[in-house]
């Protein structure tokens, strides 16, 4: 009795070093409170209770309780979000299906993206001054409405904190996954197109799988102007900041 | 035989992902190489016409379903930045929902005004 316990004990630390270093850990949990995410959210039937948020929520405390830094996480981590970019080009088939749609509207499609990207980069940087944010914070702040990559690509670029872009642009997705239909039938936005406009350049790939959850349409506009919101915050960010 | 047309459509998902980032990085234009795989993706699609049951549908549908999964380990980072987050609360919580707020209604509100003038079915 006594030698299986300390043989467990003495094997325990191995085991847990082991654990929290092996990419299986990081794929596991995010994969684990996903699915949680998931469940609470089908069975809540709440668009506050949106499975990525509820996800990230549970991995931090986790992480924290068990005290596994980011990077450790990461290790496993990285695996899962490597995904990102085969589903970013996942999202040309939406677009692919709405093509009849799409190519009549490309008027509305560019300027709603142009408008957005040059409303979300100023009032951005504007509000974060005025509430009174440094200017590396305000520059973390400009790039937040374009998908995660470009947005960190383009805070390394101007000198801002990429990782907290990245979690700023992550927010402001969610925020559009939640309150993003609400707020368009506030204001009274009822054509699909143009819901998926908003969707696309203010709150990228986490908006767009709401507006696809809506209908194939407004998932299609979404995609898209996540797409061009990439490219237009891309150009429009290095020249804001000269005179903002 | 079943595998098979998924397997395809993964593989044509990440060749075109590979070539938009070759792309980018000839070129020294700031866009994300998975964008330009997406435009070269609807192009693929576009010329391909696959039927519903293709792999080049199917692929994409799974990862397209379970998107919000691959944002997690971004969004995780923010455990690095709780520090910096509760410093700077009322900025970043202003800097960023406000912000969002406005390029959320001011789009759809000009998206909706031009798009009364094109009909959705022809």
């Amino acid at each position: 009795m006594t030698v299986m316990n300390s043989g467990v004990l003495l094997h325990g630390h191995e085991t847990w070093t082991w654990l929290t270093t092996s990419p299986l850990f990081g794929i596991t949990i995010t994969v684990a409170a996903y699915a949680l995410g998931r469940v609470l959210h089908e069975r809540t039937g709440s668009p506050v209770v949106q499975p990525v948020l509820v996800a990230i929520v549970v991995i931090v405390v986790v992480l924290k309780l068990c005290g596994i830094s980011y990077a450790r996480y990461l290790v496993g981590g990285s695996y899962v979000g490597f995904w990102l970019g085969p589903a970013t080009v996942a999202l040309a088939l939406p677009l692919h299906h709405e093509w009849h749609l799409v190519r009549r509207a490309a008027a509305p499609i560019l300027t709603g993206v142009l408008a957005g990207a040059l409303v979300s980069v100023t009032t951005a940087i504007v509000v974060t001054h005025l509430a009174g944010g440094s200017r590396v914070l305000q520059l973390t702040m400009a790039p937040k409405a374009a998908t995660t990559p470009v947005s960190l690509a383009l805070s390394t670029q101007i000198g801002g904190i990429p990782a907290l872009t990245a979690v700023l642009t992550i927010i402001a997705g969610i925020t559009g996954a939640i309150c993003g239909p609400w707020i368009l039938d506030r204001i009274g936005v009822k054509d699909l197109r143009a819901r998926g406009i908003a969707m696309g350049s203010v709150s990228h790939g986490i908006g767009t799988a709401r507006a696809l959850t809506e209908s194939r349409t407004e998932g299609a506009f979404s995609a898209l102007c996540m797409g061009l919101t990439a490219v237009a915050t891309s150009i429009l960010v290095p020249l804001l900041i000269l005179v903002v | 035989m079943s595998n098979a047309p998924v397997l395809r459509g993964l593989l044509a998902l990440l060749t075109c992902q590979l070539v938009g980032e070759v792309l980018v990085r000839l070129s020294g234009v700031h866009v994300p190489g998975p964008v330009v795989g997406m435009l070269l993706f609807v192009v693929v699609l576009r010329l391909r016409k696959p039927a519903e049951t293709s792999g080049l549908v199917t692929a994409p549908s799974l990862l397209l379903r379970h998107l919000h999964l691959l944002f997690i380990p971004a969004g995780v980072g923010i455990v690095v930045y709780l520090g910096t987050i509760r410093d700077n609360a009322w900025p970043l919580a202003a800097g960023l929902w406000i912000s969002w707020l406005v390029g959320f209604v001011v789009t759809a509100l000009v998206a909706s005004a031009l798009l009364r003038f094109v009909r959705e079915r022809p």
